[in-house]
């Protein structure tokens, strides 16, 4: 039992892989397109995941984060920089400005910073639009170029989703040491006890900020990536209701659970498009299946999971215990 | 032997209220200090000014003769003074061997060698004898929080001692623990005092665990110091009768 257990969580995780991998060679633009885009989204999802499920930092400002992101890819690759560089920029930039935005997280918290947050929110909205010098205002940048990676134009919708994917995987493998580390144990202890971990040395401080910074980065890289995938951005896509949709994705798919954010972002980006059959009720249908998930499960899908798993688990040892009881019985 | 700990003249008011009105004391290396006094005599506060969760009014608090007034929590304790709380505080969601390495984990190497490092930051067997010495060993990857109340207690104790504390201050660690629980305990305590020349501070109000634990007692009332003694010599002290023990 136990030795097939032990096999069955990397067999599924190289299934889905194979899925991800094979699967979509057979889609049409469109499914690509959105496929490419739930990978983008991920990737800022597990961002926020890191910042809000981990470390316990109310953000508002994951959308920003991603503009910022893909604004500076867009400009960058259109002036003929390459994308690495653009990503790296985005990377570091985000990472500089959740730096900062993480020094009001030391003095407030929850829903008063989550205001704090969605002030910057706000903030860059109006940078996007209104400096236009920069940024193309309400025109927004257009014929952003994919990349040429080791000679291969990802100019097409297959090349570029898995471009997509690639870094859907670099991100989910850094994510997945960060939060191994010592560090992942410091930032969950930040979000459960924030004295107690002070008193044990932690410096809560540099976790506070240090969660913040690398949730934003991870934003900025979902926007450079996003830029190229799109082709065309402008400041739209980038309000305050990215950071909601965000924040959404995260909850439903199991806020503090690493594969989260992977169904989250399912559920924001496919769902629209399954529901799409009934037409105008989409939205509506949406809304409602998400209130009845956060009301059967507040903890999300991978809640769900985790509870189906403690009661099995209950059920055993319970098993286990009456038999003891009955063997104890019967010798005496 | 030499001062582990030298607290001079701490005051703290809140708004119109002193809580703590000009203590001054010194702990001796390998000392257990006992802190008794009733409730809202302020020796909870003296604890908080002491460890750098709230700022004194006024006086100094020294360390191996260093002084610390005004460190933060998390620096003093990299300075090797540990605490447990009177409340549980551990960390519900993270096992036991979780919350054990977390403890010590901040005691070495930087931020960057912690993120490239390992894992366990190289913890995992110095926090598995911790989780035997304390009896803990068929919960070590139980979540804390389905521990029960003594055990988790327990668990706090355990956790304070992770990093190697020169100095620990321990506040009201027998509170709501039971009778077998609380000599384990007390054991427990006095080992690592013994083995480890570990200095402890204990505030409690189980008089026979403070009495059988400590080398000496400080009884405090209305924010001041009232006595200071060996346990006998407390226990027939008439002002503290008065104030605190009962007659």
């Amino acid at each position: 039992m136990s030795a097939i257990g032990k096999y069955i969580r990397p067999a599924l995780g190289l299934a889905v892989v194979a899925a991800l991998i094979l699967v979509p060679m057979s889609f049409s633009r469109y499914g690509l397109f959105i496929l490419s885009q739930w990978a983008v989204m991920t990737i800022a999802a597990m961002g926020l995941n890191l910042t809000l499920g981990y470390a316990g930092q109310v953000s508002l400002a994951q959308g920003a984060f991603v503009g910022v992101g893909a604004y500076a890819a867009a400009i960058m690759t259109t002036h003929g920089l390459p994308l690495a560089s653009a990503l790296v920029v985005a990377m570091l930039l985000c990472f500089a400005i959740g730096w900062l935005l993480g020094y009001p997280a030391l003095r407030v918290q929850h829903h008063y910073l989550a205001f704090v947050t969605l002030a910057f929110s706000t903030l860059a909205f109006l940078v996007f639009r209104n400096e236009s010098w920069l940024t193309g205002g309400t025109y927004g940048i257009s014929n952003i170029p994919r990349p040429h990676i080791f000679g291969f134009a990802t100019g097409k919708p297959l090349p570029f989703y898995y471009v997509c994917l690639g870094m859907l995987g670099l991100v989910t493998s850094a994510t997945w040491w960060l939060i191994r580390s010592p560090w992942g144990r410091a930032f969950v202890a930040l979000r459960e006890n924030p004295i107690r971990a002070q008193s044990l040395g932690v410096d809560t401080r540099r976790y506070t900020l240090m969660a913040f910074a690398i949730g934003s980065a991870l934003g900025g890289v979902a926007g450079a990536i996003y830029a190229p995938l799109t082709q065309y951005i402008d400041p739209v896509p980038f309000d305050l209701s990215l950071s909601l949709d965000l924040l959404m994705m995260v909850i439903v798919g199991g806020s503090g659970s690493f594969f989260g954010p992977f169904l989250g972002a399912m559920i924001a980006v496919l769902l629209p498009e399954w529901l799409r059959f009934t037409e105008g009720y989409y939205l509506l249908l949406y809304a409602i299946a998400v209130i009845l998930l956060l009301i059967w499960s507040p903890t999300g899908i991978l809640g769900i999971l985790d509870r189906y798993l403690a009661d099995r688990r209950t059920k055993v040892a319970s098993a286990q215990r009456a038999l003891a009881k009955s063997r104890l019985e019967t010798a005496q | 032997m030499s001062a582990v700990l030298e607290v001079s003249e701490i005051k703290k008011h809140f708004g119109g209220i002193t809580a703590v009105n000009g203590v001054s004391f010194d702990v001796q290396e390998g000392e257990i200090l006992g802190l008794i006094g009733p409730n809202g005599c302020g020796k909870s506060t003296l604890f908080n000014c002491i460890l750098g969760q709230l700022m004194p009014s006024a006086g100094e608090v020294k360390v191996d003769g260093k002084l610390v007034t005004g460190l933060r929590p998390s620096e003093l304790n990299r300075l090797g003074v540990s605490r447990t709380f009177q409340l549980l505080q551990v960390f519900p969601k993270l096992s036991v061997l979780e919350n054990l390495i977390l403890a010590g984990q901040e005691h070495q190497g930087s931020m960057m060698s912690r993120l490239f490092g390992r894992p366990d930051a190289g913890l995992a067997d110095a926090a598995n004898r911790m989780i035997g010495f304390f009896k803990l060993d068929h919960l070590a990857n139980e979540p804390a929080g389905g521990l029960s109340y003594g055990q988790q207690k327990l668990l706090d104790a355990a956790m304070a001692f992770m990093g190697g504390p020169r100095l620990v201050l321990l506040d009201e660690p027998a509170g709501g623990v039971n009778p077998s629980m609380l000599s384990d305990l007390k054991e427990r305590l006095a080992a690592i005092n013994r083995e480890r020349r570990a200095t402890f501070v204990v505030i409690e109000h189980n008089m026979e665990f403070v009495m059988s634990l400590c080398s000496r007692v400080m009884v405090m009332a209305e924010g001041r110091v009232l006595a200071m003694g060996r346990p006998d010599e407390i226990r027939k002290n008439p002002a503290v009768i008065e104030a605190y023990l009962g007659h």
